[in-house]
């Protein structure tokens, strides 16, 4: 059993469709623990021993938000830059979470083929997450490919919602009774909810 | 009666026109009375007025400004002064002592007289030095506290002087002292009571009476002026501080130590009391008469026409003694490395001869060590050279700051002061803001008026005075000229907005911060010129308004957004309503006021009808993802403008 903590950060929850669909899940699963970061956090004052003891707590970090401007919503900026602290995290004695696994469920509103080195947003949406990868690595976590939903704000009109969500908690479950595959994929894959690598139950 | 009204309303007006002509040609307050003294000598000559009986009781005004000096320095500082104080004071004395004592026996005295002379000329004027480093700010200069720590060892130096000056008396002057006066026994000598004790049971009363003065500043007075608090009459106050001032000089006298020293040791020991600066207010207006008095009858008591028969020796007099004391001190200042600028504010202030040198001269004469014909010589010099203090730090001012301000390469003066903020008013609302400065590490100063309030604060180790911030003299003496900001959280809704007016004209570089108990208050303290205006209940209503939203199931986020939506809101109507406010005319008859007051409950009763656009903020908005299209039409306007 992988202890998973999810960690949702969306501040406008209410005009979210996909999101909050997927965080209701996310907190229903038993066996994982779920933190909404604006809940939590309203006037952005991160506890950060809490942070730091959760993170010890937990082999797999899973953050989940929709794509802002490329990156993440400001709260989980905040959330990186401070507990993600020097000897904690990285550089020395910072080997807190050597070994762990940090993986990203995110949603994009563009299409998927915006996101390629033809399309409007010019790179693909891999790119855009190097940040997220280089932390991870400098922590010596994991990053496996992460899970991700295109074209988000059509997703309830093309009845993409239900299955991405319910691929969603395919993946909570399966990360938490070790039947998630982390080897499949490389540096450039995304999966959807149709390529998750997940293991039958024996 | 009538001849004391008159005395009074002659120096009054003397000193009352001169001072502030000087003061405003630039030549401070003291040369003001000298002149002053000067210009009413004739008259009191005229009317036979004892120049010097009441120059003896003006000098209570010296031991007034030591005590005042005392409430200024905490025991710790004065024992980080200790190297100067021994070191620089003591080589003061006693290397212009000698030097004055050799030039003297060259021009012909014997040693004895040589040796006395040297000793009342090596003092400095502590009243002129002071109230005039004071006045113009030098106080914390670098300058300023050397010539403080000179001026302080030499007060204690005139003790041992006072004792080994009638061991030099002249065997012919007693002689003849003994035959015209056996009965005129001297001011001092008749309150003693230790004459006739020896050596060591006059050192065991000294020590006890110090002591004594200690004891009774550390654990008495606050349960008395507690005690005297609760009267609440403030002449009561300032009885008892004069009573405080007046005991101790009182006892000084009678164990034969200078009162002067016995009030600057209770000023220090009461500097840390929570009653300072209700003592400073109610002491400094007595010291600032009582000084004015002394320098007039300085200035009056000059006798020209002695100055007038002896010009050239007089004038020579006086100058070589400011030119050697100011070479000795700046010799000092050299070995003691006191810097630049400060080096000669420190040698020009120090260079006259002082109040105590009128004291030792008249007491070296009634121990027949000095022949009175030469003591009214001396006297001359002295006052004479009082007179040119003033003109000695003009200099200073005009000429050797302007030199160093070119040459700048010492280090700044430091300043220990900076960023004082006043807090009037220490209850729920002023505590919270003090402990939240104090933890940032701001330093404050805490009046406020209930002692019962301040006996559970010191308790908790609060630093806060005792007084009324209504009263100018108060806050003057918390230091409202040097502070950076005042927080106003007293209780009294009136009060609040006199002292927003008050400190807003007097002080306008003054920052206020001020409490509103409600609306109409924050418009008040607005059109009374305040800027930064905190209602008392907003805060915690607009929390308890959050926290009813959160416990109504509305996401912590939303109800953070929601309110402060509310709180930039309000507080762009309460902007408006602040500038169409006016105090001189009733809200009601006031136009303006009125129509957007209207306009604000309308819009508050749409928004309480769940009209959220009334309250829509900035912070509704947020990201929206870019379509192709936003991309293509910022690559066709990329594309244009290259």
């Amino acid at each position: 059993m992988a202890r998973l903590i999810v960690y949702f950060a969306h501040p406008g929850h209410k005009y979210s469709q996909v999101n909050c669909a997927m965080s209701r899940v996310a907190r229903e699963v038993d066996g994982v623990t779920y933190v909404d970061l604006y809940g939590d956090y309203p006037r952005f004052d991160i506890n950060v021993d809490i942070e730091q003891q959760r993170l010890l707590d937990h082999d797999v970090v899973l953050f989940q938000f929709p794509l802002f401007w490329y990156s993440t919503p400001s709260i989980l900026k905040e959330w990186q830059d401070i507990v993600l602290e020097h000897g904690f995290a990285y550089g020395a004695g910072g080997d807190k979470l050597a070994g762990k696994t940090m993986m990203l469920a995110i949603t994009a509103a563009g299409p998927e083929e915006a996101y390629s080195t033809g399309g409007y947003q010019r790179y693909p949406l891999r790119e855009f997450l190097r940040p997220l990868e280089q932390t991870a690595n400098l922590c010596s976590m994991r990053f496996p490919p992460p899970y991700v939903l295109y074209s988000a704000l059509k997703a309830p009109s093309a009845g993409e919602v239900e299955p991405h969500v319910e691929g969603y908690e395919r993946l909570l479950r399966s990360i938490r009774d070790d039947r998630y595959d982390w080897a499949v994929g490389d540096a450039d894959t995304v999966h959807g909810y149709a390529s998750l690598p997940i293991r039958k139950e024996s | 009666m009538d001849g004391f009204l008159l005395l009074a309303f002659l120096f009054l007006i003397a000193g009352v026109i001169a001072v502030p002509i000087a003061s405003r040609l630039g030549l401070g307050s003291v040369l003001g009375y000298l002149l002053a003294g000067i210009a009413i000598a004739p008259i009191l000559d005229l009317l036979h007025v004892d120049v010097v009986s009441i120059q003896h009781f003006a000098e209570f005004g010296v031991v007034m400004m030591l005590f005042l000096v005392g409430l200024e320095l905490e025991p710790r500082m004065l024992w980080a002064m200790r190297d100067r104080l021994l070191g620089l004071g003591g080589l003061q004395v006693g290397v212009t002592a000698a030097l004055i004592m050799g030039i003297a026996m060259l021009l012909g005295q014997s040693w004895s007289i040589a040796l006395a002379i040297g000793l009342v000329f090596s003092l400095s004027s502590t009243a002129i030095v002071l109230q005039t480093l004071n006045e113009k700010g030098l106080m914390k200069s670098d300058g300023g506290q050397s010539s403080f720590a000179v001026l302080l060892s030499q007060d204690i130096a005139v003790i041992p002087m006072l004792a080994f000056i009638p061991l030099l008396a002249l065997p012919e002057l007693q002689e003849i002292a003994a035959a015209t006066h056996a009965a005129a026994d001297d001011g001092h000598a008749s309150l003693s009571l230790v004459d006739r004790l020896n050596g060591w049971q006059r050192a065991l009363v000294t020590v006890a009476a110090i002591a004594f003065v200690v004891i009774v500043g550390s654990y008495l007075t606050r349960p008395i002026f507690r005690f005297i608090a609760v009267a609440r009459l403030r002449e009561l106050f300032t009885a008892t501080a004069l009573l405080l001032v007046i005991a101790i000089a009182l006892l000084m006298v009678v164990v034969g130590l200078s009162p002067a020293l016995g009030t600057f040791l209770a000023g220090v020991v009461l500097a840390n009391s929570e009653y300072r600066h209700e003592l400073e207010s109610n002491i400094d207006p007595f010291k600032g008469l009582l000084l004015g008095v002394f320098f007039i009858t300085v200035g009056a008591a000059i006798e020209f026409d002695l100055l007038l028969n002896n010009l050239g020796e007089m004038l020579g007099l006086t100058f070589g003694l400011i030119a050697l004391k100011a070479l000795v001190l700046y010799g000092l200042g050299r070995v003691f490395r006191i810097g630049g600028a400060d080096r000669w504010l420190f040698s020009l202030g120090l260079a006259q001869a002082g109040e105590f040198g009128f004291v030792l001269l008249s007491f070296s004469v009634a121990s027949s060590v000095i022949p009175p014909a030469l003591a009214e010589r001396l006297l001359l010099v002295v006052a004479l050279s009082m007179l040119l203090t003033p003109l000695l730090f003009i200099v200073y001012e005009k000429w050797i700051t302007r030199l160093f301000a070119e040459s700048q390469d010492r280090e700044p003066d430091e300043i220990d002061e900076t960023g004082k903020v006043i807090i009037a008013g220490h209850g729920r609302f002023g505590g919270i803001v003090n402990r939240i400065l104090l933890s940032a590490g701001f330093k404050t100063v805490v009046l406020d008026y209930q002692s019962e309030q301040l006996d559970m604060l010191r308790a908790f180790g609060v630093k806060v005075f005792f007084g009324d911030a209504m009263r100018p003299d108060l806050l003057h003496a918390a230091g409202i000229e040097e502070a950076r900001m005042l927080v106003i959280a007293i209780d009294d809704r009136e009060s609040a907005t006199e002292l927003v007016h008050y400190v807003t004209e007097s002080y306008p570089h003054v920052y206020i911060v001020a409490r509103a108990v409600d609306r109409h208050h924050v418009y008040e303290l607005w059109s009374a010129g305040c800027r930064d205006i905190i209602r008392d209940t907003f805060d915690s209503s607009v929390r308890a308004g959050r926290s009813a939203l959160e416990a109504l199931g509305v996401h912590p986020y939303d109800a953070e957004r929601q309110v402060r939506g509310f709180v930039i809101n309000d507080g762009k109507q309460m902007f408006a309503l602040a500038s169409s406010y006016d105090p001189d005319i009733p809200a009601h008859e006031n136009e303006e006021y009125v129509r957007r007051t209207r306009e604000y409950l309308d819009r508050q009763a749409e928004a309480m009808q769940g009209n959220a656009a009334a309250f829509a903020t900035r912070l509704d908005r947020g990201w929206v993802p870019p379509t192709a299209e936003d991309v293509d039409a910022e690559t066709s306007k990329a594309s244009d403008d290259g």
